[in-house]
Parts: structure tokens; sequence; C-alpha cells
């Protein structure tokens, strides 16, 4: 049933660290490799050698620019599957294909029932599913259930591919309904937020914002350099020389 | 969003088919054999046609069987239910008008009920969805109600003539008034489309970056295009929206309605009310593409 569980034992999601994320795109690789060879059909490519190519992806970094003049910032932005509370595409689904567990909350596709209407993607605010080119069945982040309970894999691979491969330790992986767990933690002591709230999808990911720059504050209220600009006031030899310069 | 030809096709279509049950059920007491006959099979052909259409749009479409489950929450599982309930029972009418059979006035408003309830579920397909801020409205499915109300009256008006052989009214009063009431909605739908914009939702919320200050796309995830882009960033009708929106108007609203005003005056020709028929068709298929192809989806926030 594409009815959403009243309530599931655990809220297992991800925490994206907005001010550490380097753009690197390693988590978009990692996930597209382990995707396809992982849950469902693999995770395919239209035309990937070709003038045109595209293909199904379940994790993307957008790149913005923020701000104006030398305050302006480039923030790293990657997307994927918030696994929402309120997921709105569970329940536009016809086929019983999508549906959100109660154990842990995860938000999955049965691939063997989507017929491929695309209605859920259209529901999902956040562009997090996307039809496979090849398969004709929706694709969605499965969080990697497919390894986080996987005992023929060492422990430290337990978790999704695009934690296990950020380099910056900017993706984190745990339950949200436990108070202790590092997603909770960095949540509570960062302010993590949701994406879209005017949506009330109630996701289970949150963004944690870049903080202070502390480039823009050591910044502020200095001058910027140019060739012409005088760095400090001059000492020794060229003190003495100034002064008399100036007396000329 | 991406206008599918076989949606456009699908709702614009089975929207005239069931609007036709509607009236046939609602009005024709009792038939005649002709009238019933050919009012069956012409709201079976639009309607199931119409169905057929949308089948075409699956990517797996031997698993549509599936969609008549999860009717508990899907407004996509309750209209897949809905229509052929609505064409059952309309073939039941028919049936127990012809025969011994009893029940025909029940079937009737079976009919008529069914019909209706299938347009509503159609409609609520797209207005249920608050990623799509155009389409999330309660103006959505009164759009849909009045246009199939319109569509098949002027179906009615064609094949049963003008007064309707045995009806209570005049069915051509009911295509005339129902007709200007959908185009009016229908204005109003577009005047709060562009009105409404994104709704709440700008790059500012989806990103959660808006306390820096202007945010700008600075490189796209992929440099390709993708399946999000294609299918919910739709932009080429776009440009053409106004003038569209014009000749919809002009087919659809003024065309139709003045053909139909002068053929209840006049003449009371079938070629006529035919005519008036397919101008309300084509005016009304054109609307429902620019419902499609000029509403944006939230999502494109993140690309702008």
């Amino acid at each position: 049933m594409t009815s959403l569980p009243s309530s599931t034992d655990r809220r297992l999601g991800l925490v994206v660290d907005l001010d550490i994320c380097v753009g690197c795109h390693a988590c978009v690789v990692n996930c597209k490799a382990w995707n396809s060879g992982g849950y469902g059909s693999a995770l395919a490519d239209s035309d990937p050698w070709g003038v045109d190519p595209s293909g199904a992806w379940l994790n993307r970094v957008h790149s913005y620019e923020a701000g104006e003049g030398a305050d302006a910032a480039i923030v790293h932005f990657p997307k994927s599957c918030l696994h929402c509370d309120d997921a709105p595409c569970v329940t536009v689904c016809p086929t019983g294909a999508s549906f959100k567990r109660s154990e842990d909350g995860i938000v999955l596709v049965d691939e063997s029932k989507c017929m491929g209407c695309g209605l859920c993607a259209w529901a999902c605010p956040y562009g997090a599913r996307e039809m496979d080119p090849s398969a004709g069945v929706m694709k969605k982040c499965t969080l990697c259930v497919d390894r986080i309970y996987n005992e023929n894999i060492p422990e430290e691979d337990r978790e999704p591919a695009c934690v296990r491969a950020c380099p910056a330790n900017a993706r984190h992986f745990g339950d949200f309904d436990d108070p202790d767990s590092t997603v909770s933690r960095l949540t509570a002591e960062r302010g993590g937020i949701d994406l879209m709230p005017e949506q009330a999808t109630r996701p289970t990911n949150k963004y944690l914002l870049p903080g202070e720059r502390s480039g823009a504050s050591r910044l502020a209220g200095h001058t910027t350099r140019t060739a012409d600009t005088e760095l400090s006031e001059p000492q020794g030899l060229l003190a003495w020389v100034d002064r008399m310069l100036e007396k000329i | 969003m991406h206008p599918a030809i076989s949606i456009i096709l699908f709702s614009t279509l089975s929207g005239a088919g069931l609007g036709l049950a509607f009236w046939t059920g609602l009005l024709l007491h009792p038939p005649d054999f002709v009238e019933i006959i050919l009012a069956t099979l012409a709201a079976i052909i639009l309607t199931g046609g119409g169905l057929c259409c949308s089948v075409f749009h699956l990517r797996r479409p031997l698993r549509a069987w599936r969609a008549f489950s999860q009717w508990r929450s899907s407004w996509l599982s309750r209209e897949g239910i809905l229509a052929p309930a609505a064409l059952a029972a309309l073939l039941a009418f028919a049936v127990a008008s012809l025969t011994p059979m009893p029940g025909a006035p029940w079937w009737g408003l079976a009919t008529a009920l069914l019909s209706a309830a299938a347009v509503f579920a159609t409609a609520m397909i797209y207005a249920q969805l608050r990623a799509v801020p155009s389409w999330n409205t309660t103006l959505t499915p009164l759009v849909y109600l009045s246009a199939a109300g319109a569509s098949g009256a002027f179906l009615a008006t064609a094949l049963f003539g003008s007064p309707m052989a045995t009806g209570l009214i005049d069915i051509t009063l009911v295509a005339i008034g129902l007709n200007l009431v959908a185009w009016g909605l229908t204005f109003g739908w577009w005047t709060r489309l562009d009105l409404a914009g994104d709704g709440a939702t700008s790059t500012a919320t989806a990103t959660g970056l808006g306390h820096l200050g202007q945010i700008r796309p600075f490189e796209p995830p992929h440099t390709g295009s993708n399946y999000l882009l294609d299918e919910m960033g739709y932009v080429v009708a776009r440009r053409h929206a106004r003038k569209l929106r014009m000749i919809s108007l002009l087919l659809g609203c003024l065309l139709a309605t003045a053909i139909l005003a002068i053929d209840l005056l006049g003449p009371g020709s079938t070629t006529l009310a035919i005519l008036a028929c397919l101008a309300q068709l084509a005016g009304t298929g054109i609307a429902r593409w620019l419902f499609f192809a000029e509403a944006r989806h939230v999502v494109t926030t993140y690309y702008r």
C-alpha cells in the first residue's frame, strides 16, 4: 500500500554539511557506481559516449554563487532523496511500487511493480526521482539499503556509498530518532535545516549551512590589495628614506 | 511540465466522453433506441480511446493493471477505477433502457455520478501536487469538471439535436451556458498562474542559502540535460503561450458558442452542431496543452 506509515521505528537519513563540501562529486560517482550493480536494475545512461549523453543519477551536486562582490561565496550543494516523513511521491503511486518502510523510514521503489508513469517524480519537489532510461522504472536513492544492513561487506563499508566516498567528511549517516547519534547531535549543534519547508514534506535529511565565513570576517575593514596599495608603514632604512623624501 | 501528447489526448477525449455519459445518464429518460446506442458508443470510444492513449506514456504498459490497486491513497489509481466504472454503468443504463432489465433510472444516475467523480479524480492527480504551484488550486478541478461538462453537452447536442428529444431541459442551452462558465474558469486559472509563479518556493528556500544574499547557479550538476529538466523544465510552448491562449479562447469559447447559438436560433442542423463540437474540443485541447506546458515545477528553482 502506498499509504505512509503513521510512524517509523527509526528515522535513517543523512546530514549534509554545506560548510565542508568541496564539490568534488566523489559522492555522485560512488553513488552511480554502487547503484549500477546493487539494488534493482543497473542505474542506466542513454547515449553515454555520444554527442548528447544523459542518464539517471540519484545524487547530484549543484554549485551556487551567493552574495555580491567581495562577500560572494561559492557553495557546493549535494542533493539526493531526503526520505521525507510526509513523502508526496509515495502516496501518489497508483501501483503500490513506492513505499516508505515502517522499520527505518527509507523510501523505496519496488521495481517489479513500477509501470513508469512518472507521477512520483512530478510529486517530489526536490527532483530526487529519475526515470531509468533503459529499464523504464523509477529510480531513487535507497539510502544504500543493500550496504547498511549487508553483513557480507566489512563493517566500515556499511554506510551509504556517498557517505563512504566523501573525502571531506561533509556527509553523515545515522538515525535521527536516536538523540545521541552523530546526525542528531550535528543537527542540534549546527541548527540543521529542512529544504523547502513550505512544501510540508517533513524531510528526514538535514542540511548544515555555511557558518560565519572566516574569510568574510578577516576581510571586514580591510582594504582590498591592488598593485598600488601600500601594505604597511615602512620600517627601518625605508622609514628614514620615507621621512627624508617627505621633507623635500 | 512536459506536455505528453498522450496525456493531452487522454484528458481532453475522456473528459468529453465522460461528460457525454453524464448528460446521457442524467437526461435521456426514456431514451430513443438510436440515441442511446449512439451516445453509449461515442462515450465508450472517446473515454476508452483516451484511456488507451494514456497507457502510451507508460514506460512499462504491461503493468498498467496494477494501477487499480492503490485507490486508498492515489488519485491516479482512483481515476483508473472510476473511468471504466462509469462506462460500465453507462452500458448497464443502455441495456436496462432497451431491454426489460429493471433499474434504468438508477443506472442513469450512477452513470452521472461516476462520470463526474472520474473527471474530478483526473483533475486531482494534478491539483494535489504541491510541487507544481500553478496546478495546486481548487480552480483545477473546477476547470476540468466544467470543461468536461461543456464538451459532453456539445456532443449531446450534436447527437440528440435540440431540444434533446425527451430530455427535461434543453441541452443546447446547457452547452452554451456551461461552456461560458468553463472558459471563464480557464481564464481565471491563467490569471492565477501569471500571478502565483512558484508560490512560496524560491532558490532561497530550496537551498536554505537565502541569508547569503542573491543566489546564482555557478555550475550545473552535469553538462548535459537530464530527466528532471526534460520532464519538468519544459519551455518550448511558453514563448507562444499568449497566442495559444487567444487561439483556444477564440476556437473553444467564441466560435463554438456562436455556432451553437446560431444553430439554436436558426436551422437546428446537425452539421452546425458537429462543427461547434469540433471547435469546442479543439479549443479545450489547446487549453489542456497549455495547462501542462505553462506549469512550472519547483525543482526548476535549483536550476535558475
